[in-house]
């Protein structure tokens, strides 16, 4: 699309030598780095993440040098990395790694809901333990499976929408890598025991450091495509995914600042400590929900809504309003995961009213999107990947009024530490962000592979049927579940005493956990028949099914 | 596909003119609905700001014109609630179960106390109700390893079973088969005698080779009889009541490698109220003994 620019600024010999030689040195240093800590780690665990390092390092070494023999068979192909066009072998490369991811993550999840109905399941092995399990499943869905779908939708949105190449040649590659290794390093990490104890920021200050690095390439090759854009405007799905990129960034840096043990050892010590140190963590927390798992993902659904249903946005003003009043509300709203504890009661006060106030300003996305469907709303029949999204959007609507109803103090008396509280997170998850990126993923496949449709609409039909079935299942049982732990831990006797012993509320569980499990595993089977779809589709021809079309309106 | 009446519904809205990868946006007013809610939900936060903590000052806040504070509130609530129980179970310190009795509401009292300790601090090992748990004694029942009145039970609770403690209850049979002592056969014939002690069963020359061996290795301490001993706490093994089963596979475990149940000494737990509320409360349970020696403290 844009190479006749790129030709104006072609490099020089001299200066592509100097960048193919300072790439190569960072991967020699990065495998030094890792030779140094597999062979004198203090722990088990540093060592085998040295090794990983190695093999990564390895692993880039060798793509690289195979990349860059093509640019002196090919020297035409060096100017610019080749670029004709857009970056899609990228694009291409997300999608499969997101499935996997998905696939991985949420097969945890059900093995860990199955862990809590049958706890013999723990095996009594310690790295299969719910304990190290359950912040590989958080980990595995938000970060790699969620993570990996914003950033392969980001870096196709941005291309398409700023009508430009991606910025860089292995820059994006060393994002998009950079962050897999991230992913595996975290994953094992926790399964041999190394943790923070840092809720969904759980790796060890080694990693953090990583992600920090890759992070900031991501920025710099998402804004470099912006910079170089060839419209006028930026569109507002690219506002929304550079604010996820930025306010993650910062998330992240502040929430991890640590001091190692030894810079050999796995261990780190936290810079904050008591009431300084959760609230800090909460302020991270809530922002990952804010910034990756909103602010993210509504950044999917600016794009791929308006291009699936073939109609302009709704409201412009409306994505302003709400971008802006979104951004600016939800850094405050983190001090509700702390009510009623040591935090000071001011600071409560300041997480309650943001989060009442956050309503509104959640709201406005799922209108901008609900609303792109006027005029096409036959398309929510016709169109079970339309509908999947729009249905995303109301599972959006629920959980963020959901969410602001139980920040007010005195219904968090009622729900904080039950599971009432797995039960909102997973409609927002399940929901939203896995039916939004479901939505986006069944739109990008016929696109990228070259195909006319999907291999199968009546597949997408049944993937979005038992899929909701199990989010339904999932998010009333947990209601129940929650409001009944809410309750019996609050009851008290004429003396004063609790009227229950907490093995009392546990065993209350046994039905609702039962129908948890069922629903985590229908919805887990939606992502297979998912799987085998787009499998399909890319693969082979379409299968002779006779598309969905609108039933013609009679004549008035 | 839009259908044309579309074309004309958008060219009355209006789009900003930009177009992006094919997507255009409407120039929409903002909802009015949403707007003036999201007003409301800012008022909603300013009235709050006013009447309840908000503002960090140097070094202390606004309190608001409700002056509402939970730190003053649970620190009072925890008093009173501390001060009833002071006063209403100071009664059960060094009352005899018969006294205790006598008092129906200190009664009540106790057995409220020490059922709502029980679940949270006994339940997860005891059971609660009538189930039974392998290896950790059933409570519902008249069978006592180390004695069933009031004050025994309270001395078991308090200092515990092969407990941490100095003073805890404390007895350790042999592991008859991995000490060396009997051999395979011996502690198969011995299965075969304790399970006859209590007409469960058991093979006839078996329990004529064993009789020796249970006089000269298990009597000490069970008895002559296997009745057991309540100051060791060894087990009575004429009844049919089993700790760890009644099988002769388990009890043929037990004879070759012993076993070591611990209960944890609850004195350095729990306040002294609140472990006489408990051992109240076991008594109470079904098999509870009068007192007819008097206990040593």
């Amino acid at each position: 699309m844009n190479h006749s620019s790129n030709a104006a600024s072609a490099p020089s010999d001299a200066n592509l030598m100097l960048r193919i030689g300072l790439t190569l040195v960072c991967v020699l240093v990065f495998a030094i780095i890792g030779l140094i800590l597999a062979d004198n780690g203090t722990d088990f665990t540093m060592r085998v993440h040295g090794t990983i390092f190695v093999f990564a390092a390895g692993a880039a070494g060798i793509a690289l040098l195979s990349r860059y023999g093509n640019y002196f068979q090919n020297p035409a192909a060096a100017v610019g990395g080749a670029a004709k066009g857009y970056n899609l072998s990228i694009v291409k490369a997300g999608v499969i790694m997101s499935m996997f991811w998905g696939l991985v993550g949420m097969t945890v999840g059900v093995v860990i809901a199955s862990q809590l109905s049958f706890p013999e399941l723990n095996l009594h092995l310690p790295w299969t333990n719910f304990g190290r399990l359950r912040p590989l499943h958080t980990s595995a869905v938000i970060f790699a499976f969620g993570g990996t779908v914003l950033m392969t939708t980001s870096f196709y949105v941005v291309q398409r929408t700023c009508h430009a190449r991606l910025f860089g040649d292995v820059l994006p590659w060393f994002v998009f890598w950079g962050y897999q290794l991230f992913i595996v390093l975290a994953a094992t990490g926790y399964l041999l025991g190394v943790t923070q104890s840092k809720e969904y920021a759980e790796p060890e200050w080694y990693v953090d450091i990583w992600l920090t690095l890759v992070w900031v390439a991501y920025l710099i090759v998402f804004l470099g495509t912006i910079w170089k854009r060839k419209e006028p405007h930026v569109y507002v799905a690219n506002w929304f995914y550079l604010a996820f990129i930025v306010t993650v960034a910062m998330l992240h840096i502040v929430n991890n600042l640590a001091m190692p043990v030894s810079l050999l050892g796995s261990k780190s010590y936290s810079l904050f400590a008591g009431v300084q140190d959760a609230l800090t963590q909460w302020w991270y927390g809530h922002n990952a929900v804010g910034f990756f798992l909103t602010a993210g993902f509504l950044g999917i659904m600016y794009y791929f809504i308006p291009k699936r249903a073939e109609r302009p946005i709704y409201s412009y003003r409306l994505s302003i309003v709400h971008f802006w009043s979104l951004i600016f509300i939800y850094i405050w709203a983190g001090p509700h995961h702390l009510h009623y504890t040591a935090l000071p009661q001011w600071a409560q006060t300041l997480g309650m009213t943001f989060s009442i106030m956050l309503w509104m300003p959640s709201w406005g996305g799922a209108i901008n999107g609900v609303m792109t469907l006027s005029g096409a709303w036959d398309k929510i029949r016709t169109d079970p990947v339309i509908r999947m999204m729009i249905v995303a959007l109301a599972f959006y609507t629920m959980s963020t009024f959901e969410g602001p109803v139980m920040a007010i103090r005195e219904v968090n008396a009622l729900s904080h530490y039950t599971d009432w509280n797995i039960g909102h997170v997973h409609s927002g998850t399940l929901g939203w962000v896995g039916f939004i990126s479901f939505g986006a993923i069944y739109c990008l496949v016929p696109w990228l592979w070259g195909k006319k449709e999907l291999y199968s609409n009546k597949l997408v039909e049944f993937h979005f049927w038992i899929a909701t079935i199990g989010i339904v299942l999932y998010i009333t049982s947990m209601w129940f579940a929650g409001i009944m732990q809410g309750l019996m831990w609050r009851a008290y006797t004429d003396f004063g005493f609790l009227q229950f012993s907490f093995i009392e509320t546990t065993e209350a569980m046994t039905i609702p956990y039962l129908i948890r499990l069922l629903g985590g595993i229908l919805y887990l089977s939606g992502v297979f028949v998912m799987t085998y779809n787009l499998w399909m589709t890319a693969r082979g021809p379409q299968n002779a099914e006779t598309p969905y079309r609108a039933i013609p309106a009679a004549a008035e | 596909m839009t259908d044309p009446s579309n074309e004309q519904k958008d060219a009355s809205v209006g789009t900003t003119g930009h177009e992006w990868d094919g997507i255009k946006e409407l120039n929409n007013p903002l909802p009015l609905w949403w707007l003036w809610i999201f007003y409301a939900t800012i008022i909603v936060a300013i009235i709050y700001f006013v009447i309840m903590p908000t503002f960090p000052l140097v070094s202390s806040y606004t309190a608001g014109t409700l002056n509402q504070s939970d730190r003053v509130n649970v620190e009072a609530a925890v008093n009173a609630a501390r001060l009833e129980r002071v006063e209403r179970g100071a009664g059960l310190g060094d009352s005899s179960m018969e006294q205790i009795r006598s008092d129906t509401s200190l009664l009540e009292y106790g057995l409220a106390a020490g059922e709502a300790a029980f679940g949270d601090n006994c339940a997860t090992c005891h059971g609660r109700g009538s189930q039974r748990i392998a290896g950790y004694p059933y409570l519902h029942d008249d069978v006592w390893l180390w004695g069933g009145t009031l004050d025994e039970i309270r001395q078991t609770i308090r200092f515990g079973i092969r407990a941490d403690h100095d003073q805890t209850r404390f007895s350790q049979m042999p592991a008859f088969l991995s000490d060396g002592i009997l051999t395979d056969d011996q502690v198969g014939d011995l299965a075969d005698f304790v399970m006859s002690l209590s007409g469960s069963g058991g093979e006839f020359d078996a329990i004529n080779r064993a009789s020796s061996l249970f006089a000269l290795h298990c009597a000490s301490c069970h008895g002559e009889q296997g009745l057991g001993d309540q100051a060791q706490g060894a087990p009575n093994l004429s009844d049919r009541d089993w700790l760890y089963g009644g099988d002769r596979t388990t009890i043929i475990e037990t004879i070759s490698f012993s076993r070591y149940g611990v209960m944890p000494a609850w004195e350095t737990r729990l306040d002294p109220i609140t472990v006489r509320a408990l051992a109240v409360y076991v008594h109470s349970l079904g098999g509870g003994e009068e007192e007819t020696v008097s206990a040593t403290e």
